[in-house]
């Protein structure tokens, strides 16, 4: 197969890569006054992106470049939603573009660089492309964390990101050099033949669990989660809300195609790991949110716990198991839109607020941002008829099925627990004094994120889950 | 054997100036031992007959990296002694976290055995361009990595190259500030002013009157 045979297949990186490159020209030309045009020409490129994804030539071989790079349904399905995820996030940050810290062309265009890694990722199939696929990714993402320079949190949180994301890094890398010392080869299905002839392979499961560690950091798993509330806390808000969505689906895929293809056969090793990274971010997520008064801490001690659910689905290790992850994933990144729209809309005349108290009678004040609100937050406790529902669901029946009937039983536990906090926010709304009203004037893309979200919640998702769930089977499919 | 002594020369220059990068006390010593571990690394690079990886081990790190790590050790002037104030309170996690991977250590190295014959077979089905230039009577190192560069590791290879684009874009973003009343000459509003400029055309040796 020819060089250009090849690339027509990676259209959707192409286009990402050399349309920020353009639009980066072009923003160095206009200066930053031309940020929103510049934010625009992003958005426009991550739909081209998208539709090249669904439409463009598919090929006979799923794996391309020496096997360095896989198009599969797999790949498909996260990119579609990676995409659609980043072009909300750019569009969701027109408030802060607009802003005086905000102001730089080069924001919309990171975005969009961060959201080319993620696609490398969801592609690799060889430890070399799943290491300078997050390298791409989380460099974007330490840049965009302290994208308000003149602030303290803001320079604080990219630095303690940057810092703590190098060190995981190292942790990947050195699982990494294990698995291809012991295995001989760097791309996934040599090691999984490796892996699989021999028995007690030692040196190969160390170096996998090196790798689960570097992994879990980046999907911010406990015990590997202590950046993330200070990060999402001191990160300018748009910021979060895109970190909070597709990255964590991104390196959630990133794992089930590492775990799944590279060491089906020793499968017994590393399913108590994952189990136990789900166990803990399960409960860290549950009990740590409870004593949290603000709210971008609450969300990130939330996406802790949610990180932990999906991997329970991951933990089953089996066909099933990786499509609930990825119904999982793509609710919560649906979700989690929605909620940071709603958190970006927590606005006052002297600038956003970020506290819970600030939601209190949110009723009397803002009865459809209460509302939105409401249902998300009954969706994040996976609340029945909601969407958040369906997601844990799937999860716990593939590990019910794996026979991990008691991962299943604690993940329903911490799952009650953490409905305590999401409802105590509810409760402040509904019954308690209201505080002073927010601005109402949240421009069209907040409401449509926020309305958007809420309604897939409820009932477009509860009546369709059927669909998202074949899609998600069929994708999950080519990994097995 | 002269092979022997060479390497074993390298080997433990570059494991002593490794420790002492962390043991000694002037940061800027540690530079210094680290460019040093740099140094004898590269040598064992050329007995491998990697002469290449040498020459841009000592041209890249030595000459660029450990210069820039040198300057700024020199000019952050951070109080090391502060630094220490907690070393004491922590050293107990630290050994026991230090213990820990050298047990992990051990037991790698244990069960550590070179893939047999079949082994590398399976994991490699045909033989990449990278292990037919690995003939001893084929292409030079430099013609070597060519080969494959823009051949089998062409995907990693453009990753890369944006990678870099990110880095160059975010010390730009984070630290480039655009300052305000700085005199620069504009040439376009220069030639654009016109009328006020009175082109004259002066014979040679007459001067202006």
């Amino acid at each position: 197969m020819g060089i250009f045979e090849t690339l027509t297949f990676t259209l959707p990186e192409l286009a990402l890569a050399i349309g920020s490159m353009a639009l980066l020209i072009t923003g160095v030309l206009l200066g930053d006054k031309s940020t929103p045009q510049i934010s625009y020409g992003c958005v426009g490129l991550l739909i081209i992106a998208l539709v090249l994804t669904i439409a463009g030539p598919a090929p006979q071989n799923p794996s391309i470049f020496d096997g360095a790079f896989q198009i599969d349904a797999f790949a498909t399905f996260a990119k579609v939603i990676i995409f659609a995820a980043a072009a909300i996030a750019i569009l969701m940050s027109h408030n802060f573009v607009e802003g005086e810290h905000g102001r730089h062309f080069e924001y919309p265009v990171l975005i969009v660089l961060a959201a080319f890694g993620m696609s490398l990722m969801v592609s690799a199939s060889d430890l070399i492309s799943l290491y300078m696929g997050v390298e791409t990714q989380s460099l974007a993402l330490y840049i965009l964390a302290s994208f308000n320079r003149d602030s303290r949190r803001s320079t604080e949180a990219g630095l303690k990101y940057f810092v703590l994301g190098a060190l995981s890094s190292g942790l990947l890398l050195y699982g990494a050099s294990l698995v291809y010392g012991f295995s001989g080869s760097t791309s996934f299905e040599e090691i999984a033949r490796v892996a699989a002839a021999e028995e007690d392979n030692v040196g190969l499961i160390i170096g996998l669990v090196f790798l689960i560690s570097g992994l879990a950091f980046k999907i911010s798993a406990a015990p590997f989660h202590m950046w993330t509330p200070d990060v999402y806390e001191g990160a300018p808000t748009p910021v979060t809300a895109f970190f909070a969505a597709a990255p964590k689906l991104a390196g959630m895929a990133l794992f089930a195609r590492a775990l799944t293809v590279s060491f089906p056969g020793v499968l017994q090793d590393w399913q108590p790991v994952v189990a136990m990274i789900a166990i803990a971010s399960m409960v860290v997520g549950a009990f740590s949110a409870i004593a949290q008064t603000n709210i971008k801490r609450l969300m990130a001690y939330s996406s802790i716990g949610h990180m932990g659910y999906a991997l329970v689905g991951l933990a089953a290790g089996t066909a099933q198991g990786v499509s609930a992850v990825l119904i999982y994933m793509s609710i919560y990144v649906a979700m989690t839109i929605g909620a940071f729209a709603c958190i970006l809309m927590m606005r006052r005349r002297g600038g956003m607020t970020e506290s819970i108290e600030d939601l209190s009678g949110l009723t009397k004040t803002n009865m459809p941002l209460a509302v939105i609100l409401t249902v998300l937050l009954f969706s994040l406790a996976g609340v029945p008829p909601l969407a958040g529902f369906f997601g844990k669901w799937y999860v716990f029946l593939a590990a019910v099925q794996a026979d991990l009937v008691w991962l299943a039983v604690i993940g329903v536990l911490a799952s009650a627990v953490s409905a305590f906090y999401y409802l105590r926010i509810v409760w402040f709304m509904w019954f308690d004094e209201p505080a002073p009203a927010f601005e109402r004037d949240a421009g069209p893309s907040l409401r449509f994120a926020a309305w958007g979200s809420a309604l897939l919640m409820f009932p477009v998702l509860t009546v369709f889950i059927g669909s998202l769930r074949q899609v998600a089977e069929n994708a999950a499919a080519a990994l097995f | 054997m002269i092979g022997a002594i060479a390497f074993y020369v390298f080997a433990l220059a570059a494991v002593a100036a490794g420790f002492m990068v962390i043991a000694a006390r002037n940061p800027v010593h540690s530079v210094l031992f680290l460019i040093s571990a740099f140094i004898s690394v590269a040598g064992l690079f050329v007995l491998m007959g990697a002469e290449y990886l040498a020459m841009l081990l000592i041209v890249v790190y030595v000459g660029a990296v450990a210069v820039l790590f040198l300057f700024v050790v020199m000019m952050l002037d951070v109080d090391f002694v502060e630094m220490k104030q907690g070393f004491l309170q922590y050293m107990p996690i630290g050994f026991a976290l230090a213990a820990l991977v050298v047990i992990e250590l051990i037991t790698v190295l244990a069960f550590w055995a070179f893939p047999d014959e079949a082994t590398l077979a399976r994991a490699h089905p045909v033989p990449t361009a990278a292990e037919t230039v690995a003939d001893p009577n084929g292409p030079t190192n430099i013609e070597a990595i060519g080969l494959v560069l823009y051949t089998d590791y062409v995907h990693y290879f453009q990753i890369a190259g944006m990678v870099l684009l990110i880095a160059m874009i975010g010390a730009i973003v984070l630290t480039f500030r655009m300052r305000e009343g700085i005199k620069k000459q504009d040439p376009a509003a220069q030639v654009a002013r016109g009328k006020d400029v009175e082109l004259v055309d002066i014979g040679s040796g007459q001067g202006l009157s």
